[in-house]
């Protein structure tokens, strides 16, 4: 018997059976992944906003998220830099958005903004709160989005008051304009 | 029958089994209410195994149908209600149980030599019990049902790199949806239940091999008469079934107590956000897992950063599979154990109790520091064992259990 022949034998067939488990285990680790139906679903809307008044908001949904598309008045955006300063993340250093999205107005044309509405804390959906100086949220209260569950305070651009318990800005989704009218969200490397 | 069995037994080792399971396996003598959570783990797992396939057939695992199929069980199936309670109460049980049978194994040493195997073994059930306990938890597809999931799946998103990744792989979607539902209804049916199943049968082998131990934490294998029998065990079968039958009537009093007249038990063994639909738009006003998973969800909220939550609890599950390395005191039972090890497992006992109080309060000021501390004890008890009991002052092992 040849030892070194056994060995090399040995460990051969037991690579070559490794090979073989791995490739086997392939597609049944790959049928995990998001099937073709669930891409489908999952594909990038596409939001006309030709009718949304300055102002006002529409909710769409997208992969199972609500996302909020604001038409924010210039008073609105001119909130935005007087609050700076009760902010825990005003620069967006720590919250999740394109590149392109982190400005001041979080958005890319300054009027429209386009946010996720699920609050970065555990995931509810924050209220949009456009009144200024209401009964129940204070007269500091200069409009934005508040979370009824946990008490979590964003401005006009998403982004969170320190103090409460969301830890980041409400986060900002892949977006593009297909037109002056058109939104596509879901995916930002659209050719116009 | 004679030669049915002598016909059997040259096929196949029916009288050997018995023997070395039942009959002729010695456990000491000295047992005591403790000792009954084993037996109680497997009553229990044996009863949602029964009342699970009874619940299959009614119920459909697909986002359109599974709310009201649940429903449908509760209002329209004869006795639909008392298999589903009978389910929902046992898994709750079910924790109980091996909750208190763990606390036993800490008591007493059993997971030091030579039962660490016995020990590890046994942790590794308790991780499949807790993955079929989220899995089964999303199947009602209540709301509470959804965003417990949610926020558990998402928990992978947390890994560096690869994270986001990871959770759409586990959700087979980019949220929870129907085909999340569909496969974690697979893992809750097929694929744990076989582990468990196979797993308790080499937790039972491995205990069998190496013989109980017993609230003295005394080898009973050492002394032996000239028979070869343990001078302190009793064999299994009458003496110690005959036991566990007892304490088994009296759990099923009490579970039976809790399926008929508080089956939601409060909103603690079904949650009242879990009587609405899943919503993927609305969420909860307050999201909570169910109790038993409460003291993890604790320590994972008291990290103010994702990553490190998701450490700190990966790291609260897996530390007690070190234990029997971790514990350096030869002396096995609390009963002959110096004081530090008792004030080390008390703190340890409160923290845990108030970590899984404090995981269904909300994540706020005082709350938050309470589960910091706590958080801290339960981490430092095992950090710091091998210190604190590496010259613990013991009492006299004495030779024969008392």
């Amino acid at each position: 018997m040849n030892n070194d022949r056994r060995k090399l034998l040995i460990a051969a067939t037991t690579l070559y059976g490794g090979v073989g488990i791995a490739s086997f285990a392939t597609p049944f680790v790959s049928s995990f992944q998001p099937s073709t139906r669930a891409l489908a679903i999952g594909a990038p809307v596409e939001v006309d906003i030709s009718l949304l008044e300055p102002g006002s908001i529409v909710k769409v949904e997208w992969r199972g998220r609500a996302i909020m598309i604001v038409h924010r008045t210039v008073e609105m955006l001119e909130t935005l830099s007087n609050v700076a300063n009760q902010l825990s993340d005003p620069e967006s250093q720590a919250s999740v958005q394109p590149n392109y999205a982190s400005n001041t107005h979080r958005s890319l044309k300054p009027e429209i903004l386009v946010v996720e509405g699920v609050c970065t804390h555990l995931g509810c959906a924050p209220l949009p709160r456009f009144d200024v100086a209401p009964e129940d949220l204070g007269n500091d209260w200069r409009g934005g989005f508040y979370c009824p569950c946990h008490g979590s305070k964003f401005d006009l651009s998403g982004r969170v008051y320190s103090g409460v318990p969301a830890p980041t800005n409400l986060t900002v989704p892949p977006y593009a304009f297909l037109d002056d009218n058109r939104v596509i969200i879901g995916e930002d490397t659209v050719e116009t | 029958m004679e030669k049915l069995n002598t016909w059997i037994n040259k096929r196949f080792p029916l009288a050997k089994l018995i023997k070395e399971h039942a009959t002729e396996y010695y456990a000491s003598k000295n047992f005591n209410f403790w000792y009954g959570f084993g037996v109680l783990a497997f009553v229990v797992l044996a009863l949602q195994i029964f009342t699970g396939i009874f619940l299959t057939m009614n119920y459909k695992p697909s986002a359109a149908d599974a709310f009201a199929s649940v429903e449908y069980i509760m209002r329209d199936v004869e006795w639909g209600w008392l298999m589903r309670y009978l389910h929902s109460t046992g898994a709750s049980a079910f924790f109980i149980v091996i909750y208190l049978h763990m606390f036993r194994a800490l008591m007493y040493g059993s997971y030091k030599k030579p039962r660490e195997l016995v020990w590890l073994i046994g942790m590794v059930i308790y991780i499949c019990l807790m993955a079929e306990g989220f899995f089964g938890y999303l199947l009602p597809w209540g709301n509470m049902s959804y965003w417990g999931a949610q926020v558990i799946v998402s928990l992978f998103g947390a890994v560096p790199y690869f994270g986001e990744g990871l959770a759409e792989w586990i959700r087979g979607d980019f949220y929870i949806s129907d085909v999340t539902l569909n496969r974690f209804f697979a893992f809750h049916v097929i694929a744990v239940p076989i582990m468990l199943l196979l797993l308790v049968v080499v937790h039972i082998m491995a205990l069998h091999e190496v013989g109980s131990n017993n609230p003295d934490g005394i080898e009973i294998k050492e002394l032996k008469d000239s028979d070869g029998i343990p001078l302190d065990g009793v064999a299994f079968h009458p003496f110690h079934t005959s036991k566990d039958l007892v304490i088994i009537i009296v759990f099923l009093i009490l579970f039976s107590a809790v399926v008929f007249f508080a089956p939601e038990m409060g909103g603690y063994f079904l949650e009242h956000a879990n009587f609405e639909p899943a919503d993927s738009l609305q969420t909860p006003e307050h999201i909570a897992p169910v109790w038993y998973f409460t003291p993890f969800y604790a320590m994972l909220r008291a990290v103010p950063s994702k990553l490190g939550g998701v450490l700190l609890m990966g790291l609260a599950i897996l530390l007690p599979i070190f234990l029997p390395w971790l514990d350096k005191c030869r002396v096995k039972s609390i009963r002959y154990r110096g004081v530090t090890f008792k004030i080390a497992l008390a703190l340890f006992t409160i923290s845990f109790i108030a970590l899984g109080y404090l995981g269904l309060q909300p994540a706020t000021g005082v709350f938050t520091l309470l589960a910091r501390g706590f958080s801290a004890i339960y981490i430092a008890f095992f950090v710091f064992m091998p210190f604190y009991t590496k010259h613990e002052k013991t009492k006299p092992v004495p030779e024969r259990v008392t």
